[in-house]
């Protein structure tokens, strides 16, 4: 029987190589951004994919959370007679938080699984080491064109996502719960405040960048025929998962941790 | 015609963590020769021809590909001189995003920067060389059978006239009939460009026919090589009992010793 010592150890050291295989990736996937060439016709076709594609699940998603979000509040605010908070707290509920995680997600889950498992697919085929036979850099011509359009387009979902979901929340407030809705206008534009946008579209592009390395990485590494490609797209959609969480918690900390 | 070998191996040794897998490959390709590896499965032909191809790094020894040692090229260099080398991979490795005329084009196009109304000409002719018609090019490559695959590899590899084709088990998968024809299309292919190839297989049939030398490969060493007539009078048992297909013998004594 193994030393209980000597399996956590062996944990850890595993995870520290781990860490430190991944952070070589991210490295030379970064310098491979500004070393040409860039294959801006993936690029765009990358955007079509996460952007496009992702706009439904993520725009419903926003749209239920800014609806139940109204409707908690509002249930919540009135035992202190302040319904009238119910436009601010979803605003800036939505645009802080809920509008980039569960957009950020929203996309992890659809997005890294599919880029793990197109790359995981190739590494087994050897359509990879195919392409660096074909004087191709795989970095250049798989990983930065999924980087770039997932860091493009992740702020501009997240900021449709944020629009929905205080839609949502105003449609519920405004038709169920007897808001006035001009004055929930007004005041969901007084609440919201330019560093909560652009906190937002931040967290978005940091989400992008976590959700395309993920899927990237762990399919570009994958190893052993289909179970390796199965364990592969698990693998970068839990991993993206916990990395968008952690992040969000750093960029709040950073951004509004200083505020009373 | 310089005399230089095309490639020359010498003390390749590549290990994966425990495993020693190349213990000391030497090798030498002249300029315009075919040698095929022959060796059972896990014997190291493909880390071989992987390590040339610098897909894998050698932990120790010398690889040169004409005259040029290419185990400490930069990215740069690599790419110049992968430029010299076509490949036909085991599966063809064929993009599946793309239709087959771009998948042989994919070279000229990415690698050589070249128009691609200019390519798709070239990919066409090339795809008329290997026995496909032009409709074909605009398939996707799901669509085609494990032969046609094959030769859509073999277009991709020739397509940009390499110096050097490599063909990783080039027969694998295939009838017999289909395997004589993707043999046959593979030395015509090769004449017509003068090139220097590096086949591995464990088709005997496949390297009687596309071979001018014949070296084996056994626990990551080569324990013999010569030319492709006289192999069948080696006087190596372990050559003997590969070529023969024999259960029994020197290789089956070395898997059997615990």
């Amino acid at each position: 029987m193994s030393n209980p010592l000597a399996i956590i150890g062996r944990v850890f050291l595993n995870s520290l190589a781990e860490i430190g295989r991944l952070s070589q990736f991210a490295a030379v996937a970064v310098i491979h951004i500004v070393r040409p060439p860039i294959y801006w016709r993936l690029a765009l076709q990358q955007m079509w994919l996460i952007g496009y594609n992702s706009l439904p699940v993520v725009g419903l998603t926003a749209l239920f959370t800014g609806a139940a979000l109204a409707q908690q509040i509002f249930v919540g605010g009135s035992r202190f007679n302040a319904e009238s908070v119910v436009p601010g707290v979803v605003v800036i509920a939505i645009v802080r938080e809920l509008g980039p995680v569960l957009g950020g997600l929203m996309v992890a889950g659809r997005v890294s699984s599919a880029m793990a498992a197109e790359l995981g697919t190739m590494r087994v085929t050897e359509q990879i080491d195919a392409l660096t036979t074909l004087s191709t850099d795989p970095i250049n011509y798989l990983v930065v064109p999924r980087l770039l359009a997932a860091v493009v387009t992740l702020p501009l979902l997240v900021l449709v996502a944020n629009i929905i979901g205080v839609l949502g929340g105003f449609v519920i407030g405004t038709e169920r719960l007897g808001l006035n809705a001009g004055s929930y206008l007004q005041v969901t534009i007084e609440f919201l405040e330019n560093a909560d946008v652009v906190s937002s579209m931040v967290k978005a592009a940091v989400f992008g960048f976590f959700i395309a390395l993920m899927g990237s990485y762990h399919g570009y590494n994958s190893r052993g025929g289909a179970q390796g490609v199965g364990k592969a797209t698990t693998n970068a959609v839990v991993s993206a998962f916990i990395l968008i969480l952690l992040a969000n918690l750093i960029i709040t900390v950073i951004v509004f941790g200083d505020q009373a | 015609m310089s005399t230089t070998p095309m490639i020359e191996m010498s003390g390749v040794t590549k290990a994966f963590g425990a495993k020693q897998v190349l213990r000391g490959v030497d090798l030498s390709i002249p300029r315009g020769k075919s040698l095929v590896i022959i060796g059972g499965s896990g014997t190291g032909k493909s880390v071989t021809l992987k390590c040339i191809l610098g897909l894998l790094k050698p932990d120790a020894g010398s690889i040169k590909v004409d005259g040029v040692e290419v185990t400490k090229l930069s990215a740069r260099q690599r790419k110049k001189t992968l430029s010299m080398f076509g490949m036909l991979f085991q599966g063809a490795a064929l993009f599946d995003s793309l239709p087959v005329w771009k998948n042989v084009a994919f070279g000229l196009i990415q690698g050589r920067g070249m128009k691609q109304t200019d390519a798709k000409e070239i990919a066409l002719e090339k795809l008329r060389r290997v026995g496909l018609t032009p409709d074909v090019g605009d398939l996707s490559p799901s669509e085609l059978s494990g032969g046609m695959q094959k030769r859509v590899g073999l277009a991709r590899a020739i397509a940009s006239e390499p110096d050097i084709i490599f063909f990783d088990e080039p027969t694998t998968g295939l009838d017999p009939i289909m395997a004589d024809v993707i043999n046959d299309l593979i030395v015509e292919c090769v004449q017509d460009l003068g090139a220097t190839t590096l086949s591995i297989t464990h088709d005997m049939a496949s390297a009687r026919k596309i071979a001018d030398r014949i070296a084996m490969i056994y626990e990551g060493r080569i324990i013999w090589e010569g030319d492709k007539d006289t192999i069948d009078i080696s006087g190596n048992d372990y050559v003997d009992q590969f070529i023969h297909g024999r259960a029994h013998g020197p290789i089956e004594m070395q898997i059997l010793k615990p």
